[in-house]
This record gives C-alpha cells, structure tokens and sequence, in this order.
C-alpha cells in the first residue's frame, strides 16, 4: 500500500459506521416517541449550521459569506426550534400520578 | 484552535448526539438525552465558531434565527406538529443549498481546491449530491407543509405522463451533473439546482393526505442525508455523522409507516392514493343496517364494564376532545374501570402524533398502548370506545381480500364483547372505504362531534 488515503474514502469509512449506529439506536426508541425523535432530529440536521458558519467566514465578505449567514439563520431556526419544542413535548409524558 | 481539537470536540458532539437518540428509548431517559443533543449542539458550534473570522455576524445570525425559532417553539399547536417538522425540513434543505453555493463560489476557502484551479473532481460530486438533495428537500417539504396545514388541498395532483415527465426531468438533471463533473462553472450548476427545485414539488404533488406519515418521514430522511452530503463536500465529519444519524431515522421511519399501512414504499411515492377512491366506493347501493345510541346508554355501558380501552384517532384531535376524553377515563377509574389507549401506528398526521396528543392531554402514558401489545387483550375487553378512527379498526383488512386495505395490520376491535364508535355521521374515513364494524350486531353508533359526546358521557356517569 503506499501513498496517502483520500479523504473521501475516511469520509465514506465515517459516513457508513454512523448509518450503521443510527440504525441501531434508532430502532430502540419507543413507538410513543416517534414525534419527538423527529423534531429532536430536524435539531440535530440543524447541525448543517457548522457548514453555513464556514460559508460565511472568507476573510473578505462576498456573495458567498452573505449566502451562508442566511443558512445560519435558517439552521439556528432549526436547532433553537427542534431542541425546545422537542424538551416542550418530552415534559408531558407523565406517569400517572399516585 | 488546532485541526485536531477541533476533530476531538466533533468526536464529542457526535457521541453526544447519539446518546439523544437512545435516550429516546423511553420517556424518562428521553428529558436527559435532550439535554445531551443540546450541550452537543453547543460543542459543535462554538467549536465551529473558533474557526471563523466574522464572529459578530455569525452571532447576529445565530441570534436572529434561535429568536425565531425558540418563539415557534413555545407557541406550536401539539395538533400542528406535523406541518412544522415539514417546515424544518424545509429550512435545512435550503440551507444545504446555499451552503453548497457558498462553497463552490470560493472553493480554495474550504480546502477543497488550490487557488487558481478548479474544484476537486470528487467533490464536484459530493457537491452535486449535496445540492439536488438539498434542493429537493426544500420544495418537497413546502408542498408537504402546505397539504398539512391546509393551504393546499390535500387531494392528490395527478396528470398524465406524470411520472415519465419526472424520469426525464431526473435525467436532464444528472445530464447537467455530468456536465458541470466535466467543467464546474456555474450554468451547469444553476441549471441543475432549479431542475432539482421543480422535482421536489412534482414529486410530492401526486401524493395523497393520508399517506403524509409516509412523506414526513421519507423528507426527515432527506435532510440528514443533504446535511451529511453538504459533509462530503466540506470534508467535515460533524455533518456526516449527525446527517447520517438523521438519514437513517427518517429511513427506519418511512417503514414503519408503510408497514403500518401494508404499503410499498414505492408505491406511496408514486403517489395517487386516497381521495378519488371515495367517489367510486360510496356507491355500494346496498342498504346496511346499524343500531345507533345515546351518550348515556354509552356512559351505563362503559361505568358497568370491567374494562374499557379507548381507540382514538385523528378525528379526536380535530374536535379537540383530549382533554375530555382524560376527563371521561379518570371518572371511569374513580369507579373502579380499567381504562387503556389503544394506538394504530398511524394514527394522526405522523409517526407518534397521537401519543403527543394525549400526552399533552395529561393521559399518563402507562395507560397509553401500542397496537402489537394490546391487540390480544380485546377479545378480553368488555367496551372498546372507538372516536375519531375508522380505517385501522376496519375488519375487512383481515377478512376481505378483495379490499383496497386488506393485510394492512389493525386494532383488533371487533373482537371486543361491545363496541361504541363515536362518529359525525356514516361517511367514510381516509380510504374511502365502507367499515363492517359498524353494522355489527354488538357495535352502537354514537353520532355527534366528539367532544361535546364525550362531555355529555361524563355528566351522564356521574
């Protein structure tokens, strides 16, 4: 084997364990929590807001900088909303009290 | 802060994210998983934020965006769950977008090419990817969060050559991927994102109102993969695992669901079901009859029962009777009934909606049943209160092979020893189809809207 690895191939490596881990995990969560798993996940793929931050980070400002502060409004949209409204849900699943 | 801390605090976020899933495995867990996916979130942008050189903006942006959404965040109506994931869906995929513009206008930015030459092949690629996925979640979600909330008609579109108008408009759009693969400027890409834009809306069009489940699902689906293919192209292995986790959840989702309705997945994408079968099926011609009651002969049948399990669905939500109806089930235990919920995996408008609903209703969730559990206890049960439900109570998906639903997996009702189904009228529910539960000897219909029946059941126990 000689030369250095292409990052697509660590990519590909990271990308197919994390699908395999989601798999997993995901089948573990109980039916009566499918709602919140899918707003506590519109939270998580708000994490496309690391990408937007560097979009918008060039040392000069230009079309591309301004493209991606408009993502990371939307992405904050996504993380500030799913989080909260997921922790809104999750406080009303209660035991019966006794 | 070096490459390699900044890698080690992604580790951290990730593992972070992970532990929000499985917490999720049950509902005392799920407030501290929660709490996980948050100081996970933190990590990953204030690491992030090391990295940039114009923090105030970020932060504006940051701001102005965590206002918003913390403010739809507290006043979301529990019923308008569905619509607002599909809106978040929506947002993700445009950001995708626009990241992904970002990136190809200055490539040498984000390592991804050397200055003054073009951008790496492979990541022409991930761009590529990154962008039409991106560019289809974002229209497909509107439409879905348009049919939802009402402001289109949930009817499906359907015209001729529809799908074939698709196939080629997917071609013509991998045709331009090819050609901007061959020379990356920015025609090929506009060209190929606009495409993109116009197939998410053709592609949710056709699909009906009563498989949006599926579609919710499958569009979650969509925003972690545009958000881990936006990964691909960055290089960063954050959006790659946090996509991907996304990715697989709304996948394992999408089946759930079409197993819940005995559909193929393909099947609800090619669209069409529901709405045009309602015309044709009402026409039966023959007359049935049914035996139909008060609210207080079902407040005397339910308060001298051992046992009564209630099946609501999403008729309850719309009349607004959760709250009602725990009303109804706290006098029935006070005299000493054994009241439970019985859940169809899709009742209300996606995955778990009904259970959210009665949550918010106060019902405690030890009461609250899904169908694998409770289905071998009717038999057993002296009334079943079915309100708001009617396909996933119809027998005929077990006995009638020639029925548009037959194998798609039901409650059990008619197994129970009394029946009440509280009703508007005798119209049909979302697949059009007549419901023999109804005209069975032991079944009493109950017609009226659902919480004002349900409150005169309440005065009548006590």
């Amino acid at each position: 084997m000689t030369g250095a690895v292409d990052p697509f191939v660590l990519n590909l490596t990271v990308f197919v364990l994390a699908i395999f881990v989601g798999y997993h995990v995901v089948w573990n969560v109980t039916p009566a929590l499918h709602t919140p798993l899918m707003a506590v996940t519109n939270a998580v793929s708000g994490i496309i807001i690391v990408g937007a931050m560097l979009a918008s980070s060039p040392e000069k400002m230009d079309i591309g900088s301004v493209l991606g502060l408009i993502a990371v409004v939307l992405a904050a949209i996504n993380v500030f909303g799913g989080f909260l409204v997921t922790q809104r849900m999750l406080a009303m699943f209660k035991k019966k009290e006794k | 802060m070096s490459a390699n801390s900044v890698y080690l605090a992604y580790l951290v976020a990730a593992v972070l994210f992970i532990l929000t899933l499985k917490g999720l495995s049950s509902p005392i867990s799920s407030r501290r998983g929660n709490m996980f996916g948050m100081t996970g979130m933190a990590i990953a942008v204030l690491t992030t934020l090391s990295l940039t050189h114009n923090v105030t903006y970020i932060l504006l942006a940051i701001a102005v965006g965590g206002t918003i959404g913390a403010i739809v965040a507290r006043r979301i109506e529990m019923t308008a769950m569905p619509e607002l994931v599909a809106a978040m869906h929506s947002l993700v995929g445009l950001a995708a977008v626009l990241v992904a513009m970002a990136a190809f206008n200055n490539p040498v930015a984000y390592g991804i090419a050397l200055p003054g030459e073009p951008l790496h092949s492979s990541n022409r690629i991930e761009l590529f990817i990154g962008t039409f996925v991106g560019a289809i979640t974002f229209t497909g979600s509107i439409i879905a969060f348009g049919k939802l909330s009402g402001k289109l008609s949930g009817r499906p579109l359907r015209f001729a050559g529809q799908h074939w108008l698709n196939l080629l408009l997917g071609i013509v759009m991998l045709g331009f991927g090819a050609a901007f693969f061959m020379n990356p400027s920015w025609m090929p890409f506009l060209i190929m994102t606009a495409i993109a834009l116009v197939l998410g809306v053709l592609l949710i069009m056709p699909i009906g109102g009563a498989d949006m489940p599926v579609v919710v699902s499958m569009l979650n689906s969509y925003s972690g993969w545009a958000a881990a293919g936006i990964g691909f192209t960055l290089n960063n292995n954050m959006l790659i695992i946090a996509g991907s986790l996304v990715g697989s959840s709304g996948a394992i989702l999408s089946y759930i669901m079409c197993k819940a309705m005995n559909r193929a997945f393909f099947n609800v994408i090619l669209g069409g079901f529901g709405g045009e079968a309602a015309a044709e099926a009402s026409g039966d011609g023959e007359q049935k009859t049914y035996r139909s009651g008060s609210a207080d002969d079902a407040a005397f049948l339910m308060s001298n029962a051992d046992s009564v399990i209630i099946v609501p669905g999403y008729g309850l939500a719309v009349a607004r009777a959760q709250h009602a109806i725990n009303e109804m089930s706290k006098v029935l235990s006070d005299k000493g009934v054994k009241v439970r919920y019985a859940i169809h995996p899709v009742a209300g408008r996606m995955p778990g909606h009904m259970n959210v609903l009665l949550a918010e209703a106060e019902v405690p969730y030890e009461q609250v049943v899904e169908m694998d559990e409770i289905n071998n206890e009717f038999a057993d049960t002296d009334v079943v209160l079915v309100i708001g439900a009617n396909d996933v109570v119809n027998p005929a998906a077990k006995n009638d092979k020639s029925s548009p639903i037959y194998g798609m997996p039901i409650l059990d009702v008619y197994k129970a020893r009394t029946v009440l189904v509280v009703k508007r009228s005798m119209a049909t529910g979302y697949a059009g189809l007549d419901n023999d539960l109804f005209y069975m000897d032991k079944t009493m219909m109950v017609f009226g809207d659902a919480k004002k029946v349900v409150e005169d059941i309440i005065k009548a126990i006590d």
